[in-house]
C-alpha cells in the first residue's frame, strides 16, 4: 500500500501509460512531406526566412529512417548547368552559388564544417551531327545565363581527351565550373543538422490521409508510426509535398485525381516512380583525374569515382523497356545488354572492366514534361509541390528550397521566377520540355 | 628596420591572418581548444545570448573578408581593368609585376604602397604574388581579363579552397607557373579542376593538409599535365610496412 503511494505522488517515474517519444507534436504550422534533401532544404529555409525566431513550428515527416530506397541517397551526385530551359540553368546556378558557400550557410556553432567532397571536374555532352544545332542553341542560352560553358570540336575534343574514341561526334559542350559531383548525404546531413538547429522537428512516420474538408484545404494529417498501428494527427495549416518518387501516391490517399474526368479534379499529379540502375565498374586503364561526368548522344553517363581507377556509369532505359518499381532489385543483365556496348564503343579503354557492384534508385519522374513542379494546387489552398525533377531534384534543391519558402512565407517567388513550374501548365496542358540531345 | 625585427613583424601579420580567416568551433581539431574557447562553448550550448554573439562575432569576421574581396567595379570603370587589378592586388598586400619590367610593385609591411602603378596604364600584369593574403574567390573576379598573367603565387592562403581552383579557368590560356601549396582547404576534387590549365608548366602542391593520399594524387596528377613539371614536398611517400599475420 505504502509502495503504491508512493509510486502514484509525482516525483516518481512511474506513469500508467506509455508515452511514445517519437510521436510528432498535435498541431503544427507547416508539415513537410518527405525528408529527401528537397524536403530538409525546403525546412532550412523557412526557418531560415522566418523574422521571428521560434515564430512557426515546422515539421519534416520521413517515412524511413533508413532512407533505403530515398532517391536523394541512391543518387549519382552530380550538378550542371547545361539545360536548356532558363530556369533549370538559374537553379543550377543559384544551387551551385549555395554550395560554394555552404559554410556560411549551413555551419553550426561547435560543429564540425561541412565538407561535401565536391569533385570540380565539369560535364561533357557529345552531340552528333542531327542534334549539334541543339546544343548550338543550348550553349547560347547557358552562355546568356552566366553559365560556364564551352563547346569543342571533333578535333578540339580528341585533343583535351584522348581517351574518346570521337567517331560520330560532331560537337562537345563542356562545363568548365561550377559543375561537378559531390556526396548527397553530406548536403542532405547539413541541411537537417541546420535545420534542426534553427528549431525544425523531425519525425518518422508516413502521412496515411488528410481530411480536406469542404473549401478543401488540408487541416488534419495523419501520421502512421513506422511498423506499428499507432498514428497521430497532426493539425497543420500548410503541407508541402516533398515526397519524391512517391508524391504521386501520397496526392492519391488525398483524393487529388479521384473527381470526373473533365473537371480540375480530375487531373492527378503526375509525377510517378522510375527506376534507374547505376553500376559501379573497375578498370585499371581508364582516364584519370580529368575525367568529366561524360553523357553521349546515345544516353549513356558515366563519371569518375574516388581515385582508384573506379567508375560509375548508366543509361536512361527506354520508354518501352521501364523496369518494374515495386522493388529497387538490379538488372545486372541490363548492363551486359544496354550499357556496356555503349560505353566500351565511346571509351576503347573500357572493353575490359570488371563490374564491382550496382544498385537501383527511383527517379521522381514527371510523366508530363519530365521538369519539376512547384507551387500551390489549384484546388487545395494550403498544399505546395516541390517534386517531379526527373532526376534533378538534388542538384537544384537548395535553390528551389528557397524558392518555395519564398512562396509561402511573401507569397511570390523573390530571387528566381519559377513561374513557369507551376501546376497550371499542367492543366492547360502545355509541356515545358527541355531540349535535351539525348 | 632590422631584418629580424622584420620578418618577426611579419610572421605576426601572418598568422594573425590566420587566426581571422580560420574555421572555428571544429570539433576535431587536433590539439583542443584552449581554455577561453571551451569556455565559450560551454556557455553558447546553454545560452541563447552568447550563441548568438558568437554568431554575430563569425558573421562581422565573414563580412570583413568579404569587404576586403570586393569587386572593384568603379575602378574598373574609370582606370580600367589592368589598373583594378593591380589596385586590388596591392590593397590586399599582394605584389606584382608588368610585362617588360622586371621590378615589382608590392605593399609594404604596414600594407601602404606607391601609386607608381596608376603612371602604367596600358602595361599588362605579368606576374602576381598573392601569398599568405586572403583572396577567395569572389577576389578572383578582380582578375579577370588578365590575359598574359603567366605566374600566380598563392602559398598559404587560407580562403583558396577548391571553388576558387575552377574559376582559375579564366587563366586557361596564359598561366604557366601555379604556387598553390599550403593552402588548407584545398582538396583532391580541386585539383581535378587544374585540368583547364593546359599551358601550366610548373605547379608546387606542397604542404597540403587535406589530401588523403598524396602520393596516388601527384601521380594523377602528372597524367593529367603531362608538360608540367610538379613539385609536391612535405607529404610522407614511403611504403607502409604491412602488418605481418601471425599464422
Amino acid at each position: 500500500m505504502r509502495q503504491k503511494a508512493m509510486d502514484a505522488l509525482p516525483g516518481s517515474s512511474w506513469t500508467p501509460f506509455e508515452i511514445n517519444p517519437n510521436l510528432p507534436p498535435e498541431t503544427a504550422d507547416i508539415v513537410i512531406v518527405g525528408g529527401g534533401v528537397v524536403g530538409w532544404s525546403i525546412a532550412y529555409w523557412l526557418k531560415q526566412k522566418e523574422k521571428l525566431s521560434k515564430g512557426m513550428r515546422v515539421l519534416v515527416v520521413e517515412r524511413d529512417p533508413t532512407y533505403s530506397q530515398a532517391s536523394t541517397v541512391l543518387s549519382a551526385g552530380g550538378i550542371r548547368q547545361q539545360f536548356s530551359l532558363l530556369e533549370n540553368i538559374h537553379l543550377s546556378l543559384a544551387s551551385a552559388d549555395f554550395m560554394r558557400n555552404i559554410n556560411e550557410h549551413l555551419s553550426v556553432v561547435n560543429e564540425d564544417p561541412v565538407d561535401l567532397q565536391f569533385n570540380q571536374s565539369g560535364y561533357l555532352f557529345l552531340a552528333s551531327e542531327e542534334v549539334a544545332h541543339i546544343m548550338e542553341q543550348n550553349y547560347n542560352t547557358q552562355r546568356m545565363s552566366g553559365a560556364k560553358v564551352s563547346l569543342l570540336s571533333q578535333h578540339q575534343l580528341k585533343e583535351k581527351f584522348p581517351w574518346i574514341n570521337t567517331e560520330g561526334v560532331v560537337l562537345a559542350s563542356y562545363g568548365l565550373e561550377n559543375e561537378g559531383w559531390f556526396d548527397p548525404w553530406t548536403l542532405l546531413n547539413a541541411f537537417r543538422r541546420k535545420a534542426i538547429s534553427l528549431g525544425v522537428i523531425q519525425c518518422f512516420g508516413e502521412v496515411t490521409s488528410g481530411s480536406l474538408t469542404l473549401c478543401l484545404i488540408v487541416c488534419v494529417s495523419q501520421v502512421q508510426m513506422p511498423n506499428s498501428m499507432e498514428y497521430q494527427p497532426v493539425e497543420c495549416a500548410i503541407v508541402v509535398n516533398a515526397a519524391g518518387a512517391f508524391s504521386g501516391r501520397l496526392a492519391e490517399t488525398l483524393g487529388i485525381g479521384l473527381g470526373p474526368k473533365d473537371s480540375l479534379a480530375g487531373i492527378p499529379v503526375p509525377v510517378e516512380p522510375r527506376k534507374r540502375y547505376v553500376y559501379v565498374v573497375h578498370c585499371p586503364d581508364g582516364p584519370g583525374l580529368d575525367t568529366p561526368f561524360l553523357i553521349d548522344y546515345s544516353g549513356v553517363y558515366f563519371r569518375r569515382e574516388g581515385l582508384g581507377g573506379n567508375y560509375i556509369c548508366g543509361i536512361s532505359p527506354e520508354e518501352a523497356e521501364e523496369p518494374d518499381t515495386s522493388n529497387l532489385d538490379v538488372d545486372h543483365q541490363f548492363f551486359e545488354d544496354k550499357v556496356w556496348p555503349k560505353l566500351a564503343n565511346r571509351v576503347p579503354a573500357f572493353e575490359k572492366l570488371k563490374v564491382t557492384s550496382a544498385w537501383a534508385g527511383f527517379y521522381d519522374y514527371n510523366t508530363f514534361d519530365q521538369n519539376g513542379i512547384i507551387g500551390l494546387h489549384p484546388l487545395i489552398n494550403n498544399m505546395y509541390f516541390a517534386t517531379g525533377f526527373s532526376g534533378h531534384g538534388l542538384q537544384h534543391s537548395p535553390a528551389v528550397g528557397r524558392a518555395v519558402a519564398e512562396l509561402i512565407l511573401d507569397g511570390e517567388f523573390q530571387t528566381l521566377d519559377l513561374k513557369g513550374f507551376s501546376f497550371r501548365r499542367i492543366l492547360a496542358q502545355e509541356p515545358m520540355l527541355e531540349r535535351n540531345i539525348v | 628596420m632590422s631584418a629580424p625585427l622584420l620578418s618577426f613583424h611579419r610572421c605576426c601579420q601572418r598568422s594573425a591572418l590566420l587566426l581571422v580567416a580560420r574555421r572555428r568551433w571544429s570539433s576535431s581539431s587536433a590539439a583542443p581548444g584552449s581554455l577561453l574557447s571551451r569556455c565559450l562553448l560551454f556557455l553558447a550550448k546553454r545560452y541563447y545570448d552568447v550563441e548568438m554573439l558568437l554568431n554575430w562575432r563569425a558573421k562581422v569576421g565573414r563580412d570583413r573578408l568579404q569587404r576586403k574581396n570586393l569587386y572593384y567595379g568603379y575602378t574598373r570603370k574609370f582606370y580600367g581593368p589592368e589598373i583594378a587589378s593591380a589596385y586590388y592586388i596591392l590593397s590586399l598586400g599582394g605584389g606584382f609585376r608588368f610585362v617588360g619590367q622586371s621590378e615589382w610593385f608590392r605593399a609594404n609591411s604596414r600594407g601602404k604602397f606607391s601609386w607608381e602603378f596608376l603612371n602604367y596604364k596600358d602595361s599588362l600584369v605579368e606576374e602576381v604574388d598573392m601569398s599568405h593574403t586572403v583572396i577567395n574567390y569572389t577576389g578572383l573576379s578582380n582578375l579577370e581579363r588578365q590575359q598574359h598573367l603567366r605566374t600566380l603565387k598563392l602559398q598559404g592562403c587560407p580562403e583558396v579552397d577548391d571553388w576558387f581552383l575552377a574559376g582559375l579557368h579564366m587563366f586557361q590560356d596564359s598561366l604557366e607557373e601555379l604556387d598553390i601549396s599550403h593552402c588548407t582547404q584545398i582538396t583532391a576534387g580541386g585539383l581535378a579542376a587544374l585540368r583547364n590549365l593546359r599551358g601550366l608548366k610548373r605547379l608546387n602542391v606542397s604542404y597540403l593538409p587535406k589530401i588523403s593520399s598524396p602520393g596516388l594524387v601527384i601521380i594523377l596528377l602528372e597524367e593529367m599535365l603531362p608538360h608540367c613539371q610538379i613539385t609536391a614536398e612535405g607529404y610522407d611517400l614511403s611504403l607502409r610496412q604491412a602488418v605481418e599475420e601471425t599464422s
